[in-house]
């Protein structure tokens, strides 16, 4: 089928079996290597994206549905030189190491900084229940996404 | 101290990548024309291959071949080998089962890949595979590690399953010393099979010219020299030369992607066959079936104290399972990693330790975080705080006691301690957990009908494997020491290139923090290259810690010699003698004259060889390859501290205070990353990790829906902090802290987790049935 | 996967004709269970009729029920003002679902339609007393949860929405798998002017009600009530999480909480 989605403010129109899922059209198709599948059973949340403003896990997330959708991936938020200042603050506070799960990490961040409400460290820590980290413990991801969220000012 | 030097907090030069989704993992790498591949592997943990029918999947649209172990076998593909030879008691050798890279004639654990099948698409390659009929005849499997021995005969002529009978320690000494105890403290226990579970799954992209019989293999490995070698000498699938192996950027490791795997080889083996790039990428499921597990240990442990609570004599009896294989380097880990870290950090005069190394039709077990060490730290720490409670001694003041305190030290189970200072850490480790506190936390938890426990672990650790001759003598197949080459470019920017592999631990920033210390140059002048056999002339890559003591030291050296050289070339140019120049923060000065040249003059002048000492060669590069005197012996305390809700049996961790003596730091910033990470393992394993397998050997914990991975809300913040004692033998004084965390942390839970339960042992993981069932039973007994 | 055929109509009439057409249908709501069951191989639907533009999704409260479109998301749910209003009880399970992920893309229809042992809702339509609004009929909850994956849903009936009637209070508490965070045991109890009602998922099969704790609690609406009422776990779930026997403790100790929370609510 025709798949018809912006993804990080750019329009593409995509040929691709229904079945397949967000994630395959974002890495095979669009080259956005930056999302990254680590399970299969929707849990690691590796591969989350934004879409329609909303952190989503894109390895469970047919291209069906996201027809007509916007998309917005590590890629679309901010550059080497231009960071995002999830971006800044994952690096300032050495929130990742192997950095496999840090762009579902920081796009997860994104959707619980952007919902607004008080951030403390607990509320991080169960905002953050949909991503698995092996390297960091989450101790400096959880510091690095306050910090964020401080510079922010709630705003994503 | 500069901004940018060694022990400064340096922002890591690799995230930015990172970060910003650029990454370059081996999933992310697609090579023009390339198949993909998919593995049959075996739904039965033990079984014959009585016929495979692949008549149906090559008629399927897009199948582009399928291949089967015997292919292989036709093709003169060699078993996957393990790399250290283990001798049993008896002194004969371990009896290592032969692993084809695909099953041939029998499977033996549910997941071994038996066939490939290769499509256009990795569609195509699925379909195709489930479209090979496979007639296995099922065997009984011998699924229990306890039982192992008592089962039918995996592997034809390994009598009893069994792989070594290993021994270490004086026998006598250790009878004597229990003669005479006081007091014996006495522990049966699990160490639970974990899967480590790195989220970036295991991943190969081959590709092989036959004009130019060059093979290129990009891999998930943490050795790729070792994966080179592996492949030329033992598998025979190219000439060393002939084979280059890239490990880009890989998403964790934590021993899993030391090893030699069959997925990888079959990949490239079969890139060769049909003439095109070939591609896999391991799904979830299928790491948790077949990348090779960690720990799985059965053990019995005996501490004799006298009265007053000094060690007397510690003995160990451990059953170790191999799986149904042995994986690269499994028969070291429960024997020369695990066996000779028994001593602790105590003066235990008598040790004596038998270690059975047993297959079974399960997946290999191999190395993971920590890789013995964990397990050793669980016997000797869960001993010494039941003693204590035993004997109504503080668990702190019983440590004490027993602490080593002259270096260097020689304990009876065959290490040379170098140098440590256990009570400092005990002490500042006491201090930051507030353990003074701890009673009146306490009664705030039981007013809220909590229980709660505080648990400390003082572990010691031996990283950086070494020296190369000893480990070699003990069975080691390869060398244990690192190259590293400092390259000093004309316009002295600086390449360095380190045998060492950074998946996830920050080479690229602590290693140019050395160089452009040791040169004065800018930081960011300095790049690292690591994971590339086609630039880098040989490496050991990363495990067991050893990046730091082995890897940075080799760095070192290199560096030092090019120094030796460029203060040559600075003489020549300052007309004076080597003898009376300086070197510091980059200037090279005449210490006659006052004259003074910067590194950037000497780096050019090397390259443009004007004026120039005519005995030297122009240039300003060198190499070294270091092999360590001695292990490095990190060490540390660990103090956790729980809360249990007894009407659910959760275990929620509350404190976990971290305080290592890993020597001298590089970037401390990266060693705390290195501990948080390490603990939330360890943590893993007390409370949530276990490897299952049912009785017919199907994986129960298969997925993430069944292993409990700690996710941020299982965790607390982690308090870290650092004595420091040098180490006394590598140029920096470094000791290593990948392994740490994941060392000390089980014990620590557990103590806590028994000390609030009021009860003697508790398997781990402390899932919340079992602490319920712990409470219930000790209500009525 | 490759080769489903997927529709995405926009009135229901056409929703149900295509699944009827289908050689093997199935509705997509959120996809959170589906999708998965499909990349594992255990579901092979031939046609995949989405449900996000039927115009499901919404909350509104009339007299005394609060009406849940069965595309309303869970984040939705939870963040809802009338949904906290009315029965804040369901805005806390809907809240808890999966993770954020998940509950920014699973929606309630799904998972009540799907009935999973583990699910959360099942225990807040049951406790509730809700009634499973579909394109034919409205199907009382106590005659809707059949079995393992089975409802009293007819082959090819969508639900439109879930009707809740609005308790005087509730509450809602859950003992999550220590890994996959699913339900291991969940409670929800709610104080009805008629008497107390108490539904528990995660334990047996598909979600049930505990006829003996309403019983008791509709006697004495306290913990202690709870003491004595009886339990048959002869059908409950074992697996490596719990067995049977600390489910049913499990019930308990969450129908106590639930019961606390709903105190003081």
């Amino acid at each position: 089928m025709k798949v018809v989605l912006t993804v990080n403010e750019r329009q593409h129109e995509i040929e691709a079996p229904p079945g397949a899922l967000l994630v395959d059209i974002l890495r095979r198709d669009l080259g956005l290597t930056g999302t990254h599948v680590g399970c299969d059973t929707s849990q690691c949340g590796a591969c989350t994206v934004l879409m329609d403003g909303r952190a989503v896990k894109s390895c469970t997330v047919l291209a069906g549905q996201a027809d007509g959708a916007s998309v917005t991936t590590i890629e679309g938020i901010g550059a080497p030189g231009n960071l995002h200042p999830l971006q800044a603050a994952f690096q300032q506070h050495h929130a990742l190491q192997c950095g496999f799960c840090t762009p579902g990490m920081i796009m997860a961040a994104m959707d619980l900084i952007g919902r607004g409400g008080r951030l403390d460290e607990a509320a991080v820590r169960r905002g953050l229940e949909g991503n698995y980290c092996r390297c960091t413990g989450y101790h400096n991801i959880v510091r690095a996404v306050l910090a964020a969220a401080g510079e922010m000012g709630g705003r994503a | 101290m500069s901004d940018t030097g060694i022990g400064a907090r340096v922002k890591r030069v690799e995230d930015v990548r990172f970060i910003t989704g650029r990454g370059r993992y081996t999933d992310d790498i697609n090579l023009p024309g390339q198949a993909w591949a998919f593995f049959l592997r075996s739904p039965h943990a033990r079984a014959r291959i009585a016929a495979i029918d692949a008549r149906a999947a090559l008629a399927t649209p897009g199948v582009v071949g399928v291949f089967t172990g015997k292919d292989l076998a036709a093709d003169n593909i060699g078993n996957l080998p393990c790399g250290w030879l283990v001798k049993s008691k008896d002194g004969s050798d371990m009896k290592a089962a032969p692993r084809p890279p695909l099953a041939i004639d029998t499977v033996n654990f549910v997941g071994e890949p038996y066939a490939v099948v290769i499509g256009d698409t990795p569609a195509a390659a699925k379909e195709g595979a489930a479209a090979v009929a496979t007639d296995f005849e099922e065997l009984a499997p011998v699924v229990s590690l306890a039982e192992a021995t008592q089962g039918a005969e995996i592997h034809a002529g390994i009598e009893r399953n069994v792989c070594y009978d290993w021994e270490l320690g004086d026998r006598a000494a250790v009878e004597a010393a229990f003669a005479k105890a006081a007091h014996v403290t006495r522990l049966e226990f699990a160490n639970n099979r974990l899967i480590p579970n790195a989220i970036e799954p295991r991943a190969a992209a081959a590709s092989y010219d036959a004009a130019t019989a060059d093979f290129t293999l990009y891999t998930t490995s943490q050795n790729p020299h070792l994966e080179r070698l592996v492949l030329a000498a033992f598998v025979g699938l190219s000439p060393e030369h002939k084979l280059r192996v890239i490990s880009p950027d890989v998403g964790g490791g934590f021993g899993s992607k030391i090893f030699v795997y069959p997925e990888e080889t079959a990949v490239a083996w079969a890139a060769r066959r049909i003439g095109r790039p070939v591609k896999w990428t391991a799904d979830r499921s299928e790491a948790f079936l077949s990348d090779a597990h960690g720990r799985d240990h059965l053990t019995t442990a005996e501490l004799a104290l006298d009265a007053d609570g000094t060690f007397l004599g510690l003995r160990v009896k451990t059953r170790a399972n191999m799986g149904a294989y042995l994986s690269t380097f499994a028969s070291s880990v429960p024997t020369y990693l695990y066996g000779t870290l028994l001593a602790g950090q105590y003066r235990t005069p008598a040790i004596y330790v038998e270690v059975e190394a047993v297959y079974t039709n399960t997946a290999p077990v191999d190395a993971y975080r920590g890789a013995g060490r964990p397990e050793a730290t669980y016997v000797v720490e869960r001993l010494v705080e039941t003693a204590a409670r035993e004997l109504k001694l503080d668990p702190a003041e019983i440590r004490r006691r027993n602490f080593i305190r002259d270096f260097p030290y020689e304990t009876p189970v065959a290490l040379v301690y170098d140098t440590g200072d256990y009570e400092a850490s005990l002490d500042k480790a006491l201090k930051i957990a507030d353990l003074a506190g701890f009673p009146e936390r306490r009664r705030a938890s039981e007013s809220a009908g909590k229980r709660r426990g505080v648990g400390l672990s003082c572990y010691i650790e031996a990283c950086g494997l070494a020296p190369s001759q000893l480990a070699i003598q003990l069975g080691a197949g390869v060398g244990l020491y690192e190259s590293g080459e400092v390259r000093v470019n004309p316009t002295a920017s600086v390449t360095v290139f380190t045998g060492s592999h950074s998946h996830g631990q920050g080479h690229e920033t602590t290693l140019a923090q050395i160089v452009s210390e040791k040169f004065g140059v800018p930081f960011e002048s300095v790049e690292v290259v690591h994971g590339d056999t086609g630039r880098l002339e040989f490496g050991l890559g990363t495990y067991g810690s050893r990046s730091a003591a082995v890897g940075a030291s080799a760095v070192v050296k290199a560096a030092d010699k090019v120094i030796v050289k460029a203060t040559k070339i600075a003489a020549h140019m300052l007309g004076t003698a080597p003898e009376s120049v300086d070197f510091a923060d980059g200037v090279f000065k005449d210490t006659a004259s006052n004259k003074t040249l910067g590194f950037g003059d000497v780096a050019l002048a090397a390259y443009v060889p004007a004026n120039f000492p005519p005995d030297l060669e122009p240039g300003l590069s060198e190499k070294t390859f270091y092999d360590p005197k001695n292990f490095t012996y990190p060490a540390g305390c660990h103090v956790a501290e729980v809360e249990v809700d007894p009407e659910t049996g959760v275990v929620r961790l509350e404190r976990f205070t971290a305080v290592d003596d890993f020597g001298k730091v590089i970037n401390p910033m990266i060693v705390e990353g290195q501990v948080h990470g390490g603990v939330a393992q360890g943590v893993g394993q007390a409370l949530f990790e276990h490897g299952v397998y049912d009785e017919g050997g199907q994986l129960v914990t298969g997925s993430f829906m069944d292993y409990g991975l700690p996710r941020a809300d299982d965790l607390p913040s982690f308090a870290v902090d650092t004595t420091v004692t040098p180490c006394t033998h590598n140029p920096l004084g470094v000791k290593g802290c990948g392994e740490a965390g994941a060392i000390g942390a089980p014990a620590a839970v557990m103590n806590a987790v028994t000390d609030a339960l009021g009860v003697k042992d508790l398997a781990m993981p402390a899932s919340p049935e079992r602490v319920w069932r712990a409470l219930k039973e000790a209500a009525h007994g | 996967m490759a080769d489903i055929a997927y529709h995405r109509p926009e009135r229901i009439a056409d929703a149900v004709a295509i699944r009827a057409r289908a050689a093997d249908g199935a509705f997509l709501a959120g996809g959170m269970t589906l999708i998965p069951t499909m990349k594992q191989g255990l579901a092979a639907p031939s046609d995949l009729v989405d449900l996000s533009a039927l115009g499901l999704a919404g909350v509104e409260v009339r007299s005394n029920t609060l009406t849940i479109g069965a595309m309303t998301r869970h984040a939705d749910v939870a963040a809802s003002a009338e949904v906290r209003r009315s029965i804040p009880a369901l805005a806390k399970l809907a809240g808890g679902i999966g993770d954020p992920q998940v509950r920014n893309r699973g929606a309630i229809g799904g998972s009540v339609a799907n009935s999973d042992p583990a699910a959360d809702y099942p225990a807040a339509v049951l406790g509730l007393g809700a009634a499973i609004v579909t394109d034919r009929r409205s199907i009382p909850a106590d005659d809707y949860f059949k079995d393992l994956f089975t409802t009293a849903l007819e082959p090819g009936e969508l639900i439109r929405s879930l009707d809740f009637p609005i308790p005087r209070r509730a509450g809602y508490c859950k003992f999550p798998h220590p890994a996959s965070r699913y339900a291991l045991v969940g409670v929800f109890v709610a104080e009805f002017e008629r008497g107390v009602r108490v539904g528990v998922t995660g334990a047996g099969p598909c979600a049930f009600r505990w006829s003996a704790a309403e019983q008791a609690l509709g006697a004495r609406l306290e913990a202690a009530a709870l003491d004595g009422a009886a339990l048959d776990s002869s059908r409950f779930n074992a697996d490596l999480a719990a067995s049977a026997e600390f489910r049913a403790h499990l019930v308990r100790v969450m129908a106590r909480r639930a019961l606390a929370d709903l105190l003081t609510a």
